[in-house]
């Protein structure tokens, strides 16, 4: 039989392995870029007063961030509260009770569809559910619609994490005489505790840089975020949009950088440090 | 001083193809096969007997340098191949993998058809007609005892085949590329013994045109099909013989402890 | 041993409140998915009696007058993805097979770490460095670069005045975007295809490009195909990469260096100070986005889902 030439084979397969580096490199240089902006911009603007002063009306070149930093703090920490304890017992129904059920099945395809709406949609949901009705913008709103982000989430990693429990443990734990609820809520989420932290403290990371959200709920102020409820409520990411594009002066283009990092920050560790947990807990198994 | 490896009663008997000297392998600082010599004869079945991790499976692969996908599995000595130490960086492992093929403990039908399966080494190696390719896509089909269940069928996927019927598959594009030697890694572990029995028939035909080592756990097996038996025990060749005397009167007393299951 | 615990629900009912309780928050999911499409639509409601169909194909756009179509933001919505979609896709199959396939141990595992973290990076970060840093460079060297050392400016595709801000702009800014979070869903689809799959290829004397035409890329098709359907989606409803540069005008696209919009940028825009039918006009788009994401989300979800299924039958 005729051979085929070798020499083209092998050229080709070293061609790609070459693409392939020049193009890693090159993704790596324009990530490097990004990154490397962010962090030397933003540490421009970072000073006592940027930390500790709240923001500064339009026209004033001056000011902090603090009121935004706190501002997030509580509309995150708002959509947790509202969006996480659905998400897992959602997840807990879905890994429990519904392993292989068609109704099951509908769930989880809506929740994975979910996720991957934009988030400028749920914005408008939230606006004409809650800011159009009540005739006010709130950090609340805000809230609610970052914890509409979550909620898939949460319900999909929380359903993950506890399938990964092997089975063994949930019959011994009701061999024991323990109803469902209680070896569930006492055995299996404990067991899975680290995988559920960790799915929690994600999605968590997810929303705090969400901007699009924000912009039909939360908007924006200059004073402390004590209205939360029923105010308009500073946050980092909507001050970063007004910064950057409502506003003339290199001085709050700098603070934008300055917030834009505190945010790439805290994203970056939450991850960091997540992966560390969740890899620890499967070593330590 | 113990001499780890062969007693060849059979230099009367036929051509060596692959002989191996003092060879010696490592995965990263863990020495896995301990200067091993063996030379497995044309056109035979050697079968290569041993207990669970005894390096069986680790020399059927230094034979079409497999291993070598794996940056810390290195080799130390000589393989030499009609001639040629194919250990050698100089060989080409591409024209050795067409010539020794492999056929692994689980059937691995590739994602395509039936017809692509088997035409696959052949749109590989070779530049063919389209015809050309069909006769001898039908003729590997044939030589692995497939072809008639599957002549209706062959542009099924090969994965909607049965266990058995995968793995005559996968001999059959095995044997297309028309290679010289066939190792196989416990072939029939994974299938039924009805599928089981028909591989088994099929290597005492594929012998007449291949030289084959076969991997196997199971020592009824190797005292079925194979001509030549070599018994393997933490990484050394204890004792390599016709499979007949291996069975009935091992020279080594570890082997005939393993033979008569006191161990393994 | 008696029982003398007092109880207020029998353990039974206990356990049946806890089922329906999650099941209850389970059924969220698919409730508020339809809350998303029963609002939107309610809001649209005024905007689709005035424009009808109209809207869907007119590129009017007049505040004053109060005439409205959808059409610039469409396109634009269309053209910005398209570009993201053509620059990300064949990037992140090379650096996810590199990543699988070629890179050693050591490299493979940080490179991996380091894609899911740059997959979490906010939009809001690339719109910024998009708008102060990526803008000026494309105004002062690619676009020149295009225009007049290739001189593609004879292509209406490139033709017209630039300033950095525009279609081209935005679709690079979104592929950059969109890139570690199709490479991150590749990687997995790619690190499904069995071990012993691949070494029987190269057993077969297969090179390693081989190997992956031939057996990854096949096994892993729908895997791939759901991988680039995430991408899109992601694409689609972006809001903050896109606003600071595509220049926030409704227009439609005729040349990459035009200005123009996408939906979520005219949204993002133009809510606050849009009032009646506007407002109305712009929760349709709303609609329009939301249609066309669950769209692609659906598609993207049923091939993965073949993926899974495929894997539970091995």
């Amino acid at each position: 039989m005729k051979k085929r030439g070798l020499f083209f084979r092998k050229t080709t397969n070293l061609a790609v392995t070459a693409a392939s580096i020049l193009t890693v490199g090159f993704a790596l240089l324009f990530m490097g870029w990004i990154l490397y902006t962010v962090f030397d911009n933003g540490f421009r603007s970072f000073s006592w007063a940027f930390f500790t002063e709240p923001t500064k009306p339009y026209g004033i070149p001056d000011g902090g961030v603090a009121n935004a930093v706190l501002g997030t703090i509580f509309i995150t920490l708002g959509a947790v509260v509202i969006g996480v304890p659905p998400g897992l017992l959602g997840g807990i129904y879905l890994a429990e009770f519904a392993k292989g059920n068609k109704l099951g099945n509908v769930i989880r395809f809506s929740a994975n569809v979910m996720m991957g709406i934009p988030s400028i949609i749920v914005g408008l949901f939230v606006y004409a559910l809650m800011v159009y009705t009540t005739k006010t913008f709130s950090g609340l709103a805000g809230s609610v619609a970052l914890s509409i982000i979550m909620f898939p989430v949460v319900l999909r990693t929380t359903e993950d994490m506890l399938l990964m429990v092997p089975d063994a443990l949930r019959e011994s734990a009701l061999a024991l005489g323990a109803p469902r609820w209680k070896a569930t809520m006492n055995i299996i989420c404990r067991a899975a505790k680290t995988g559920l932290t960790t799915g929690v403290l994600l999605a968590v990371a997810r929303v705090s840089g969400e901007t699009a959200p924000l912009l039909f709920t939360a908007l924006c102020s200059d004073s402390w975020p004590f209205g939360y409820f029923t105010q308009p409520t500073s946050n980092l990411t909507i001050t970063i949009t007004e910064y950057a594009t409502n506003s003339p002066f290199p001085e709050m283009h700098t603070r934008a950088w300055g917030a834009a990092l505190i945010i790439t920050a805290a994203i970056l560790i939450l991850n960091i440090s997540c992966r560390f947990l969740f890899k620890d807990s499967r070593h330590g198994k | 001083m113990e001499n780890n490896n062969n007693i060849n009663h059979t230099a009367a008997a036929g051509k060596t193809k692959i002989s191996v000297r003092n060879l010696n392998f490592y995965y990263g600082m863990h020495q896995a096969l301990f200067d091993n010599n063996i030379d497995i004869l044309e056109k035979q079945v050697t079968a290569i007997i041993g207990p669970s991790g005894c390096g069986k499976s680790t020399l059927l692969r230094t034979f079409n340098r497999i291993y070598q996908l794996y940056r810390e599995q290195r080799s130390e000595g000589e393989i030499i191949l009609d001639g040629e130490n194919i250990l050698d960086n100089s060989v080409d492992i591409l024209e050795l993998r067409r010539k020794v093929g492999m056929i692994f403990q689980k059937p691995t039908p590739f994602p395509m058809s039936v017809f692509d399966n088997v035409a696959y080494p052949l749109k590989l190696h070779f530049s063919l007609s389209k015809s050309e390719i069909i006769d001898r896509v039908e003729k590997a089909l044939r030589g692995a005892s497939l072809w008639e269940e599957v002549k209706d069928k062959l542009k099924k996927s090969g994965m909607a085949l049965s266990g058995g019927q995968q793995q005559r598959l996968c001999i059959a594009r095995a044997i297309a590329g028309e290679p010289e030697v066939l190792l196989m890694d416990e072939p029939t572990s994974a299938i039924d013994p009805v599928g089981t029995l028909k591989v088994e028939d099929l290597i005492e035909e594929l012998k007449q045109e291949f030289t084959i080592v076969i991997v196997t756990h199971n020592m009824q097996q190797a005292a079925r099909i194979s001509d030549y038996t070599a018994f393997y025990f933490q990484g050394k060749i204890i004792e390599f013989d016709i499979t007949e005397k291996i069975f009935t009167s091992p020279a080594n007393k570890q082997t005939e402890d393993y033979i008569t299951g006191r161990f393994g | 041993m008696e029982n003398s615990k007092k109880q207020l629900i029998s353990p039974d009912a206990a356990d049946q409140l806890f089922k329906i309780t999650t099941a209850v928050c389970a059924l969220l999911a698919a409730v508020v998915m339809l809350g998303f499409f029963i609002q939107l639509f309610w809001s649209s409601i005024p905007a689709i009696k005035t424009f009808g169909l109209d809207f869907l194909t007119s590129s009017e756009w007049d505040p004053v007058k109060n005439l409205y179509g959808a059409m610039p933001a469409i396109a634009g919505t269309l053209v910005t993805t398209a570009i993201a979609v053509v620059i990300a896709v064949p990037l992140s199959f090379i650096v996810a097979m590199f990543l699988v396939e070629t890179a050693p141990p050591a490299l493979s595992h940080t490179l991996s770490h380091a894609i899911d973290l740059l997959a979490a990076i906010p939009s809001i970060i690339y719109g910024m460095w998009g708008l102060f840093i990526f803008v000026p460079f494309m105004q002062n060297q690619v676009q020149p670069f295009l225009a007049n050392t290739l001189h593609l400016k004879v292509i209406p595709l490139f033709a017209g005045e630039y300033n950095g801000f525009g279609f081209l702009t935005s679709g690079i800014i979104l592929a950059v975007m969109i890139l570690p979070f199709i490479c991150a869903v590749m990687r997995d689809v790619f690190r499904m295809v069995p071990p012993v799959l691949k070494e029987s290829a190269f057993g077969a004397g297969a090179t390693s490009w081989e190997v992956t035409l031939d057996i990854t890329m096949r096994y892993g098709a729908r895997g791939l195909l759901g991988a680039i359907f995430l991408g899109l989606g992601r694409a689609v409803g972006e809001t903050m990469a896109v606003l600071f540069v595509i220049g926030n005008v409704q227009k439609m696209p005729t040349s990459l260096y035009q200005a123009g919009t996408t939906i979520s940028a005219t949204l993002a825009n133009n809510f606050a100070e849009a009032q009646g039918v506007f407002r109305s006009a712009l929760f349709e788009l709303g609609l329009i986005l939301l249609v066309i994401s669950f769209l692609i989300q659906v598609l993207a979800q049923f091939w993965l889902n073949r993926v899974s299924r495929q894997m539970g039958e091995k």
